[in-house]
């Protein structure tokens, strides 16, 4: 542990002048390890630091919600393929098995000077190692006319939860023949064959129950991510059903009225009955109030996730800056072992093995009907730079699609056990 | 091309030691089909969990593939079973399709008392069921059947590597996100207590290119001999 004289002065004034801060961890002089944020990035790492550990080091995770509901697979929660319960997920595990000290509430402060995280409950916690994994939040006024007050009225549902189920149970009560407008979000963001996913999932809901009903999507990005297998599998599936209006049909071009529920694309309004707005997106405000960030994302070292400013603080998933990977539940966990392998080494004497890292994204068109996108990558004096990586093909047979799905499936449970225990 | 695949898995059978031949016949069943099929079989067969300790009119059919015929302690075989075993009949997917097509066919004084099926899909389909409750390769989704070959031709070189189970225990993070570590499988199979030569000669087997599954072609591409041994290291003694 590096102690530098300011880090000294400011602990020992701390000590000396103010009330000394409710410290939460008994850790009978072992390092101490705070993480915030319960997710893919942060759930993982909190597991294997203090599994791996035996003990050696004391691991804090600080999480506002109780239950935990996981973004991905809750596109085939609108879909009606899961229950909400499904993609539910509480910490029992992590507190019971593996001796993590959950704390459910919000860091509202990081003071890299005395080392400290400060809590919406009033109390701090002390930290030799600090990681960040809060997701995302979003970017204000980057849709005109949307902002978080309008947040039930049109969803975003891009933090799963209660603005899924909004997002739901409005989709199940559109009118007969009614038109549900999606506004997809700028590069970079979370998961980005989510919002086609979760078209794919709209259109299936639809085409059982309310056939007539139209999808209209505008979009400012000329591209996305599987785009040829999700307009194939809309074709096939759904024909006719799906409007989408890129940047050339104005879909860059974007306003809401949430009052009268509108949307306009280049200047055209219509009336829609359910608008779900995924606004432009950055780093979860922590990492901001941190100062570890750079314009809208945390700058990361990828050999180990360290912020580019400080060595004692790291940012895992969707708020990193990190290069080639996606931001995706399958990258934060595999970005977290990395994280939780040199965490450790540099805390205890354990080995240190080199970076590599890996995403799988799977995404379901149709009932049965999944598809993948998957890379390598490895670390370099830059970036976590792509090695290799594949694609599922428009040619592919039922029988390969089923079992995509099926591994889908699959994976979901071995992700989950593997973040919670 | 036949024969050169035989040759290669011979080659690895008489280093591995493992006991697997190819077979001439069938392509890749519907095990879905196989379950609703085999509920005539399940009169008399036990399979899936448990099925060891139940006491039926027929021996259980977990970890067919591979075993060599009348090899169960508990069960008692017909004499001409028994011979069949002693001289060397085991059951693969060549085997078994005989033997279900014609069970007198393989051992003429056999108990199983049944006409077999003559319909070669629905055997194909019997047999991709009854796969899913055998070893390597089990239960892949994308995997082709037990029919084709599913081992390279590994080298010397290869197979005296030791592997180092603590890196072992890092690298297997990887496998991790999809694998669960309590042996619950899936759509995506349990990787846990495999055998090492098996662990081996399955991810060069995906390294090659020879085994289908994207995902697992991409993940083994990268993984250097050692980084392999290590994984098989760490994954046949992994605790729960």
């Amino acid at each position: 542990m590096k102690l530098n004289r300011r880090s000294f002065l400011s602990t020992a004034i701390a000590a000396s002048v103010l009330p000394a801060p409710i410290v939460h961890a008994s850790n009978h002089g072992r390092p101490i390890v705070v993480v915030v944020g319960g997710g893919a990035g942060g759930a993982t790492v909190a597991r294997y630091i203090a599994n791996d550990s035996n003990g050696e080091i004391s691991v804090i995770l600080v999480e506002p919600t109780r239950k935990y509901y996981t973004c991905f697979f809750s596109n085939l929660y609108l879909g009606g393929f899961k229950e909400i319960d499904d993609i539910g997920h509480t910490y029992g595990n992590l507190a019971g098995n593996y001796g993590v000290n959950v704390v459910h509430d919000w860091a509202v402060g990081v003071d890299r000077t005395a080392k400290q995280v400060s809590l919406a409950g009033g109390s701090a916690l002390t930290y030799d190692k600090l990681i960040l994994s809060p997701g995302i939040d979003f970017l204000e006024d980057s849709v005109e006319g949307w902002s978080l007050s309008a947040q039930n009225r049109m969803p975003h549902a891009y933090k799963a939860g209660s603005q899924t189920q909004l997002l739901r149970a409005q989709l199940n009560s559109m009118p007969e023949g009614g038109v549900f407008a999606l506004v997809a979000p700028p590069n970079p963001f979370r998961c980005p064959p989510g919002p086609y996913e979760r078209i794919s999932m709209v259109a299936h809901h639809l085409k059982e129950n309310n056939p007539t009903a139209k999808i209209i999507v505008a979009d400012p990005k000329e591209k996305f991510s599987k785009q040829s297998l999700f307009e194939q599998g809309w074709n096939r599936h759904y024909p006719g059903m799906v409007d989408r209006y890129g940047p050339d049909f104005g879909g860059d071009k974007v306003s809401v009225d949430p009052e009268a529920m509108t949307l306009t694309i280049d200047g055209e309004t219509t009336k829609v009955d359910v608008c779900n707005v995924i606004p432009a997106q950055k780093a979860g405000h922590i990492a901001e109030l941190a100062g570890v960030t750079d314009g809208n994302w945390a700058p990361v070292n990828a050999v180990d996730m360290s912020t580019k400013v400080d060595p004692d603080v790291y940012v895992l998933g969707d708020a990193s800056k990190q290069g080639d990977m996606p931001k995706s539940a399958f990258s934060a966990n595999s970005q977290a072992k990395v994280c939780a392998n040199a965490v450790r080494g540099a805390l205890t004497d354990s080995r240190v093995f080199p970076a590599k890292f890996s995403n799988t994204c799977w995404s379901l068109i149709e009932t049965n009907d999944g598809v993948k996108v998957g890379a390598t990558y490895e670390a370099t004096d830059e970036k976590i730079a792509k090695v290799d990586g594949f694609i599922s093909s428009t040619d592919e047979t039922p029988d390969i699609r089923k079992a995509t799905y099926e591994e889908s499936e699959g994976w979901y449970a071995g992700i989950s056990a593997d973040m919670f225990g | 091309m036949k024969r050169s695949l035989s040759f290669l898995s011979c080659l690895v059978l008489s280093v591995v030691g493992l006991s697997a031949q190819i077979a001439a016949a069938s392509g890749l069943g519907d095990s879905e089909r196989g379950r609703e099929l085999f509920v005539e079989c399940s009169g008399c067969h036990a399979i899936g969990m448990g099925a060891e300790e139940r006491v039926e009119i027929g021996p259980h059919l977990n970890l067919l593939f591979g075993r060599t015929a009348a090899s169960l302690d508990n069960y008692r075989y017909s004499d001409s079973l028994t011979r069949a075993g002693a001289n060397g009949l085991e059951w693969q997917a060549d085997t078994l399709d005989a033997y279900i097509k014609n069970p007198y066919s393989i051992a003429s004084g056999t108990r199983m008392s049944f006409k077999g099926v003559s319909d070669g899909q629905q055997r194909d389909d019997l047999i991709a069921y009854l796969r899913l409750f055998s070893d390597d390769p089990a239960d892949f989704p994308e995997a082709a059947p037990t029919a084709n070959p599913s081992f390279v031709a590994l080298t010397p070189e290869i197979l005296a590597v030791v592997g180092d189970a603590e890196y072992g225990e890092y690298l297997s993070a990887e496998c991790k996100t999809c694998h669960q570590t309590s042996g619950e499988s899936n759509g995506i199979p349990s990787i846990i207590w495999w055998p090492e030569g098996k662990f081996v000669s399955a991810m060069h087997a995906y390294k090659e290119k020879l085994r289908p599954n994207q995902v697992m072609q991409l993940v083994a591409s990268r993984l250097s001999n050692d980084e392999i041994a290590a994984l098989a290291a760490y994954f046949e003694i992994i605790e729960e």
